[in-house]
């Protein structure tokens, strides 16, 4: 494994990160990742991230809550044991479906909400006892960093960070 | 400043004019009497069809008959009997059903009307209550649609007094307790749970309620239209009429969520008297909600296909969709409480309401379900779709017919029972009212620019990105 080197460049302001973020992309310079303290709005469009797909499996994980509700209560309350409670019609699923919409509901919701939750960690790899990634402390503050992989000439990256309004521009070894 | 082009004046024009003939025929077409119906009934009866019921019992003393060949004594002379007897009995019968029938029919045509007028009257109430909720809520998006919204109010003062007019002189042949008869003890016709609920339900008490209530939105109406026009005038900084606009729309929406519950029961929830449903009057809110959103999403549309609106962009089309998507689930979760508490329960008292419903309106009740909400749902979850212009037209359509049955299925059960049909006298009133309704809205369009440029966020409005 070769050790290979990023720029941190760091600003502290989310107006001069977007500019520079742009001028970097110009630049045709690769934006390895970039760290910030809160969500800067736009800051994915400008570097060109494609858009989620957590939606489309937020859908799917509804449908197959749908499926579970529907399938269970078939199951229980029609074909295992139809028994006459309150006179409520167990003859088929649709004569007494009324009474399961809620359950149907709720089980849509749930499973959409939690399976959802639950790719959302395992995409962006977080879990309890997770080793943090942070490269420098105060990008949790007040600061933000972007990291860029350097290649061929050092000084003139550091000095076209700095031009794009770096407080800071460090060059650091990275171990892969 | 928008014209009224001359082409879309015609189409009004001719659409007021179908409307009035498919009307005219209505009335003439129902006009019939007891004789008429009872051959009507007797054409029918042969027919299969309505007289479905009457076969069914001759099957069944049919039966009884066959069990008596079974013995094999007198066979011939019991059948006879029984068939005789069953005959007359059914004379009697067919008699009271026949004008029963005879009112229904009779009924048709006012009820049409009626359910029309109050579906563009409910489009331009829902609008007003959008407006002041924007202007309460102080919303930065919607200013740009602001005279879109207005004008579509206009149609509110003539569409409310037709609506009350067509109540007032169609009289019991919607609301049955207009019928002097019914409270009265002495006739045979007397209704002791109408004649208890007299107090509130009466036709004076029905005229007195129905102008305040018209008179209340329209003053605020007027107001708020006058304060908007001022502040495009006023000097720059100068916003005293915007907050002028923003005290009377706090005030106008408490005044409209009393007032339009009571005109729920009044103008819909009455004309089944010995019925009632407590969360009846948002019901009826949430329908006249989202057909008004749908409605502002589709005039904006329209204005900006002719580069009318160039300031709207796709984030306020995708707005309106959001509000048409929002609340098309608040309706379908107020229908599903409705339905789903009296059904669950099942007192006979509640519970007719949806029997007769289920028995005579299966395809309009269940099917009005799937267009106001499996149809919004799937068309408009996914946002890329709620920016597409084609796409939210052609759900808005079908919330806007999705809507139309919903009242259509408040009233007509009541007045015309299994004796509805979607025929000329419906969709008649259906361009009456639609012809009226674009009348007057482009109308009220062209009369100020469509730009209130006086408004405080109308600069948030324009830079509006979602």
């Amino acid at each position: 494994m070769e050790a290979s080197k990023v720029i941190h460049a760091i600003y502290n302001d989310d107006d001069i990160l977007m500019s520079a973020v742009k001028q970097t992309r110009a630049a045709k310079h690769h934006i390895e990742e970039i760290y910030t303290p809160f969500p800067v709005h736009g800051l994915d469009k400008a570097m060109g991230l494609a858009p989620t797909r957590l939606a489309i499996c937020a859908f799917m994980y509804g449908c197959v809550g749908l499926a579970v509700a529907t399938l269970m209560m078939n199951f229980i309350m029609i074909e295992d044991w139809p028994q006459d409670i309150g006179g409520k019609p167990s003859f088929s699923y649709l004569e007494n479906m009324p009474a399961f919409v809620p359950i149907m509901f709720e089980l849509t919701v749930f499973f959409a909400a939690h399976l959802m939750v639950i790719t959302f960690y395992l995409r962006s790899r977080m879990w309890p006892f997770k080793e943090a990634e942070n490269p420098d402390k105060r990008t949790t503050d007040d600061h933000f960093l972007m990291e860029v992989p350097v290649h061929g000439d050092e000084k003139a990256l550091h000095d076209f960070f700095l031009s794009t309004g770096a407080v800071e521009v460090n060059i650091v070894d990275k171990a892969h | 400043m928008y014209t009224f082009s001359s082409r879309l004046k015609i189409f009004a024009v001719i659409l007021i004019i179908l409307g009035i003939i498919g009307i005219t025929f209505g009335f003439i077409d129902s006009d019939k009497s007891l004789g008429d119906v009872k051959e009507l009934l007797a054409s029918e009866s042969s027919h299969g069809g309505h007289g479905e019921a009457h076969e069914a019992k001759t099957v069944a003393h049919v039966v009884k008959g066959g069990n008596d060949h079974s013995d094999n004594t007198h066979a011939d002379d019991t059948h006879g009997a029984l068939s005789s007897d069953n005959h007359h009995a059914e004379a009697s019968h067919d008699d009271e059903h026949a004008e029963h029938v005879m009112h229904q029919i009779h009924n048709r045509p006012w009820s049409a009307l009626y359910v029309a007028a109050f579906f563009f009257m409910m489009i331009s109430l829902g609008v007003l209550a959008f407006y002041a909720i924007q202007f309460a809520a102080q919303a930065g998006w919607s200013p740009l649609l602001f005279r879109v919204m207005e004008a579509i109010t206009y149609y509110l003062l003539p569409g409310a007094i037709i609506v009350l007019g067509v109540a007032y002189f169609a009289g019991d042949h919607i609301f049955i307790w207009m019928d002097p008869e019914m409270v009265n003890p002495q006739s045979e016709h007397y209704d002791k749970l109408v004649a208890g609920k007299q107090g509130w339900l009466n036709k004076t008490g029905f005229l007195i309620r129905g102008i305040i209530f018209i008179a209340g939105w329209c003053l605020y109406r007027f107001f708020a239209r006058k304060f908007s026009l001022a502040q495009d005038d006023a000097e720059k900084g100068d916003i005293r009429n915007y907050k002028k606009t923003f005290r009377i729309s706090a005030a106008f929406l408490v005044f409209f969520i009393y007032t339009e519950s009571m005109m729920s029961w009044d103008w819909i929830m009455s004309v089944d008297p010995h019925w009632f449903s407590t969360l009846f009057g948002w019901y009826v809110f949430a329908s006249m909600f989202v057909s008004g959103i749908t409605v502002i999403a589709l005039i904006t549309m329209y204005l900006k296909s002719k580069g009318l609106l160039p300031q709207v962009n796709d984030s306020h089309i995708h707005d309106l969709a959001k509000f048409m998507f929002g609340i098309s689930i608040f309706w379908t979760y107020l229908w599903f409480s409705q339905f789903m508490l009296i059904w669950y329960s099942n007192i006979p008292e509640e519970v007719t309401y949806f029997i007769t419903r289920i028995e005579d309106y299966k395809l309009p009740f269940f099917g009005m379900v799937a267009m106001n909400f499996v149809f919004p749902l799937l068309l408009l979850m996914n946002s890329d779709y709620k920016r597409l212009p084609w796409f939210v037209v052609m759900a808005g359509i079908v919330i806007l017919c999705g809507h139309y049955i919903d009242i259509f299925n408040m009233i007509m059960p009541a007045t015309v029972g299994d004796r509805w049909f979607i025929g000329v006298p419906e969709i008649g009133s259906i361009l009456l009212f639609a012809g009226l309704f674009i009348l007057i809205v482009f109308t009220a369009l062209s009369k100020a620019p469509l730009l209130p440029k006086g408004n405080p966020l109308i600069k948030e409005s324009e830079h509006f990105h979602y």
